[in-house]
């Protein structure tokens, strides 16, 4: 029997905000634990939130970037369950008017394209964080930090559309790069300000309803996913056609074990008994707020690869590649100010800078490359001061260094010759040094030039431009 | 409108509160009274009517995006029963 | 007359004139505690030391405005920086705040001594007071009787004289039960007037914190001080604030008063209705128009806020883990059984049973029928308001169903106890601001005239309530307190 995938992905973006969502605690990552912490967002007693109009700004930003609805009436919500990360014992969250819904986002995988819906994406605070001795099954005590407790975030939650776990990376990257260009989160899944849930079922190929979903949560890069996915689903398989039935529960993705695990436990209760957060009054937003919006909306990551295939030919594919982070875009765009050819630019990125990004484990924004530095180097090339050869020196130096390549080559000594007289001045020292082999050429065998050019190659140490030698060797040889 | 045993218990499980036995029959008993007390609602016909959940015709209460320095972790952490590392300490989750 | 037994704007005087100083004020409402408060019990916690030394302060400075030297009172549930905020809960009782509630910081910028915390039910969670977990606080009109409550050590303190006004809060009538109880004045602001921020969550949306005094002006003064937008708390409302001492005129003529029938249907005791009704007579003399009218769906209030109170508290006091601050079992082995055991010690029977009953409001397949259901008829409450209030300007009515009862009378049947809450409640559903005042005494016990304003008309309570005042002397009689008065 086949079988068809069915996963929906819920998706948690943190909201890069100067401070919290519901107090004036900083928003930073990375700092000393409860450092940024205050009475409100570790649920003291008597305290109140208060929105932070920003939050609000950039959830309608994405909204639109996500091709939602922006609603016009919009309340906030308790979620109500106990965790020790979770201060006030309640979530505040969005529960039936969300702040926007009914959206999509088109993914491009296998050369098909796909349209993925968007069921809703509400705004809500991040909990803190657990910080376990060993693992959570053994640890016999844990340490709360509540510097992320507060923390602005968007769920976003897709309609059960994704058929693979590559169609779900797929549509994860697309998100990622749709949040990055509108600016509203910086997306790192390392930090955690990316994350996703995944509501994976299987069901017999052709029949209609769905099967009974899992949950699993812990899902902490793209990798993860892929391979949590691609076990669920092989183990609902197994599970099927060994005559068991799949039950409704969560599941996390245990990354040493490579393998998901049930997490019930007999002690939960899962009924997280929603109500209207009575300390909120409720958002009115305004079509004017909305327009304002988007009139201020950056270029999306679709236009602009429309823009860059348009203004300098390139591939649909080189395009996709280059339109992956705004960051990306950027180094282009600023390349392409001051330099003609988009395609040459476009293959140094897609080709040397990508690979050295690559085995360094880097980002653009860490890459010490200069666009004008880039820039400067196609230059040298194009007045034929280096070669092809020597710019992947030069490059892979400006990678390592940040330095200006005029300032390589000087270093390294390595600037093509192109003087006609400091040429022809070695080419006749060549010419009087080898009569023999001038000899052969003069009789017919053309291919002698070959061991003279070497020969001038080796006088230059490798500098002469070697077009340039080829037109004055065979100028002096026929003469 | 009576609540059984096993609602009771459901219920504090939910609010995580560990009841005796004594307390469950007694909780049984006092929230079967109240509830058979509300139960006086079901009397009123409140189709259409818009649910009020906030009083006041206030919306868009906002702060700005600013930060403010946080109280000293000290300050934070004096309160707490068990700390350590500047955490709070707590048992096993599992 | 001894200082202690001068009201507020009496002892603002007498500093002013230099009558006193303010540590004598404050040595003599401190003889006065001393003398009478293991009768009354108001007091869960009593700074001498700190009000001495601050009175000591303001004396040295010389000169005196706004509150300057003038002793108050917290209800216990009101967070007050570095002293000790208990909430009469066993959960709370070593808890200090570092941070001061907004109510309590106005205070204190106004100059105002800080005395003490005063008693209260737990969490806010009773009408008498009795379910506090240290101790239950006495009527000063009669020790074996009780104060009302929640904020019945508020109302006491402020009735036996031990200190000249006192906060509360009034979730269901907390503030009003207890003010008529004791034979003061109390006054629950509209919802939004008064920053909740610093005041431990009970009921969110019905919530506020609101004054205790001997007299209506001394309300009006302290409501000055404690009202007004607050940026800390999204639900205080951005309005224009009067000066509310302004509306302390005694000329109600052509006043617009309306008393509800359902106000004084079966359940209220015949001499409560009376006494009642010759206070509409006074008023009526005193030139207001006085009519009768229905607000039909008052019987509805109380079962609609024994669903949405319980339900917003059983969230509100999910904080009380373990985990940051307050009681912890230490046994525990894992963090569920900590949650589960630390709550169960922590929460006295009212407060347990209340979450109890929220929560299983709010759960899954119940949320309809309850929760939902009540917030319907919140709605149908304050239509009926609102009808009234198109055609009048004040509602008047008892406040309470009977006077004081004895202790221990209303102990074990919960509906019982919540009936005292019958005529207050539908007021917090609404949202608007209501008053008590002393109208007569029933054998002995003091009787309260609530009255009801439109939202965010307190100057029109504080008008009536003054013209009452001045053409009466219910509010200059002083209960004797096991005949211990000095
Ligand atoms: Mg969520
Ligand atoms: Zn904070």
């Amino acid at each position: 029997m086949s079988f068809e995938t069915v996963i929906g992905l819920e998706v948690h973006v943190e909201l890069k905000t100067r401070s919290k969502i519901f107090c004036s605690c900083s928003n930073e990552f990375g700092a000393e634990p409860n450092t940024n912490v205050c009475p409100i967002c570790s649920g003291f007693p008597g305290m109140l939130p208060v929105l932070n109009q920003q939050v609000v700004e950039y959830a309608i930003k994405a909204g639109l970037a996500l091709n939602c609805e922006i609603a016009d009436y919009c309340k906030f919500d308790r979620k109500n369950y106990f965790y020790p990360d979770l201060p006030k014992a309640y979530q505040i969250s969005q529960y039936d008017l969300p702040v926007c819904k009914k959206g999509y986002l088109d993914i491009e995988f296998g050369g098909t394209k796909k349209r993925i819906g968007i069921t809703r994406a509400h705004l809500e605070e991040d909990a803190g964080k657990l910080v376990h001795q060993g693992s959570i099954s053994s640890t016999p005590f844990s340490l709360v930090d509540l510097n992320r407790s507060g923390v602005p975030l968007l769920e976003i939650v897709s309609e059960p559309d994704l058929r693979s776990s590559q169609e779900a990376r797929a549509y994860m990257e697309k998100i990622r790069s749709v949040l990055l260009f509108a600016g509203v989160s910086d997306c790192k899944m390392e930090e955690g300000s990316l994350r996703c849930d995944a509501n994976v079922s299987v069901r017999p190929s052709g029949q209609a309803t769905l099967g009974t979903r899992t949950e699993i949560k812990n899902l902490n890069s793209f990798k993860a996913m892929e391979k949590a996915i691609d076990f669920e689903v092989q183990r609902q398989i197994e599970a099927i056609e060994d005559g068991e039935e799949i039950i409704q529960e969560t599941r996390t993705w245990e990354e040493d074990k490579q393998i998901t695990r049930s997490m019930r436990s007999k002690e939960e209760a899962h009924d997280y008994r929603y109500f209207p957060e009575p300390d909120l009054p409720p958002l009115r937003i305004s079509r004017k707020w909305v327009n304002d919006i988007i009139q201020s909306m950056p270029e999306m990551p679709e236009q602009a690869r429309e823009r860059i295939m348009d203004e300098h030919g390139l591939s649909a594919y080189d395009a996709s590649l280059l339109t992956l982070t705004p960051d990306f875009l950027g180094f282009f765009d600023e390349c392409t100010r001051y330099y003609h050819d988009g395609k040459i630019i476009s293959n140094w990125m897609m080709g040397e800078m990508s690979k050295l990004l690559n085995q360094k484990n880097l980002d653009i924004t860490q890459c010490k490359i200069n666009p004008v530095h880039l820039v400067d180097m196609l230059k040298l090339m194009d007045e034929g001061r280096i070669s092809g050869k020597m710019a992947k020196e030069v490059f892979e130096a400006m990678f390592e260094t940040g330095s200006p390549p005029e300032a390589i080559i000087k270093e390294k000594g390595m600037e093509q010759i192109s003087d006609e007289d400091t040429l022809e001045k070695i080419i006749l020292e060549v010419i009087a040094k080898n009569p023999r082999v001038v000899e052969d050429y003069r009789n017919g065998k053309k291919k002698a030039t070959g061991f003279l050019v070497g020969q001038v190659m080796q006088a230059t140490r490798g500098q002469a431009n070697p077009a340039l030698v080829n037109q004055i060797l065979a100028r002096k040889l026929n003469s | 409108m009576t609540i059984s045993f096993e609602e009771v218990e459901h219920v504090a499980l939910l609010a995580r509160l560990q009841l005796k036995e004594k307390e469950k029959e007694k909780y049984a008993e006092h929230m079967g009274s109240i509830l058979q007390y509300v139960d006086k609602l079901q009397q009123l016909d409140t189709e259409g009517v818009e649910p009020l959940d906030h009083i006041l015709p206030v919306f868009n209460i906002f702060r700005e995006d600013q930060v403010k320095p946080a109280p000293k972790r000290e300050e934070i952490l004096a309160n707490a029963p068990l700390v350590e590392a500047g955490q709070y300490k707590v048992p096993k989750i599992i | 007359m001894e200082l202690y037994e001068l009201t507020l704007h009496e002892l603002q005087q007498v500093l002013d004139k230099q009558e006193a100083s303010a540590t004598e004020i404050i040595s003599s409402v401190l003889g006065r505690i001393n003398k009478v408060e293991d009768k009354i019990q108001a007091f869960i916690t009593l700074d001498e030391e700190g009000a001495m030394a601050q009175a000591q302060q303001c004396d040295a400075r010389g000169s005196f405005s706004g509150l300057d030297g003038i002793p108050y009172g917290l209800k216990d549930i009101i967070c007050s920086q570095g002293m000790r905020t208990t909430c009469a809960s066993r959960m709370l009782e070593n808890f200090v705040p570092f941070y001061d509630a907004t109510v309590a910081a106005r205070l204190k910028a106004a100059g105002g001594i800080l005395v003490g915390k005063l008693n209260l039910d737990e969490f806010a969670m009773g009408s008498s007071t009795e379910q506090s977990a240290f101790f239950p606080t006495r009527n000063p009109w009669d020790l074996t009787r009780v104060p009302g409550g929640s904020s019945g050590g508020s109302a006491a303190a402020v009735a036996a004289g031990e200190i000249p006004f006192a906060l509360g809060t009034d979730t269901g009538g907390s503030i009003r039960q207890p003010a008529s109880y004791c034979g003061v004045v109390g006054l629950k602001p509209t919802y939004g007037r008064v920053s909740r921020y610093g005041v431990v969550a009970y009921a969110s949306s019905l919530d506020q914190v609101g004054v205790f005094s001997r007299e209506v002006g001394d309300c009006a003064q302290v409501l000055n001080l404690i009202a007004g937008k607050d940026s800390l708390d999204s639900t205080s409302v951005e309005l224009e604030k009067p000066d509310f001492t302004s509306f302390l005129r005694d000329d109600i003529k052509g006043l617009k008063i309306a008393y509800p029938r359902e106000y004084f249907q079966e359940g209220i005791e015949t001499e409560i209705k009376n006494t009642v009704k010759q206070a509409l007579l006074k008023y009526e003399e005193l030139g207001a128009i006085v009519e009768e009218v229905s607000l039909p769906h008052s019987e509805y209030a109380l079962p609609a806020y024994y669903l949405v109170a319980p339900a917003e508290a059983s969230a509100n006091l999910a904080r009380f883990d373990g985990v940051r601050y307050g009681l912890r079992d230490f046994q525990a082995e894992n963090v569920i059984e900590m949650f589960s055991s630390t709550r169960a010690e922590g929460f006295g029977d009212e407060v347990k049973m209340r979450i109890m009953l929220g929560t299983y409001a709010l759960s899954s397949g119940y949320y309809d029928a309850y929760y939902l259901k009540a917030l319907k008829v919140r709605r149908l409450i304050k239509n009926d308001f609102d009808k009234v209030f198109a055609d009048y300007d004040l509602i008047v009515a008892p406040t309470t169903p009977t006077t004081a009862f004895k202790l221990g009378e209303q102990v074990g049947d919960p509906l019982t106890l919540y009936m005292n809450d019958i005529l207050t409640v539908p007021v917090n559903m609404a949202g608007l601001p209501g008053m008590s005042i002393p109208c007569g005494f029933l054998e002995g016990l003091p009787v309260g005239l609530q009255l009801i304003g439109r939202a965010f008309d307190e100057g029109t309570l504080i008008r009536a309530a003054y013209a009452f005042e001045q053409n009466t002397d219910y509010h200059q009689a002083k209960p004797d307190i096991g005949g211990d008065i000095i």
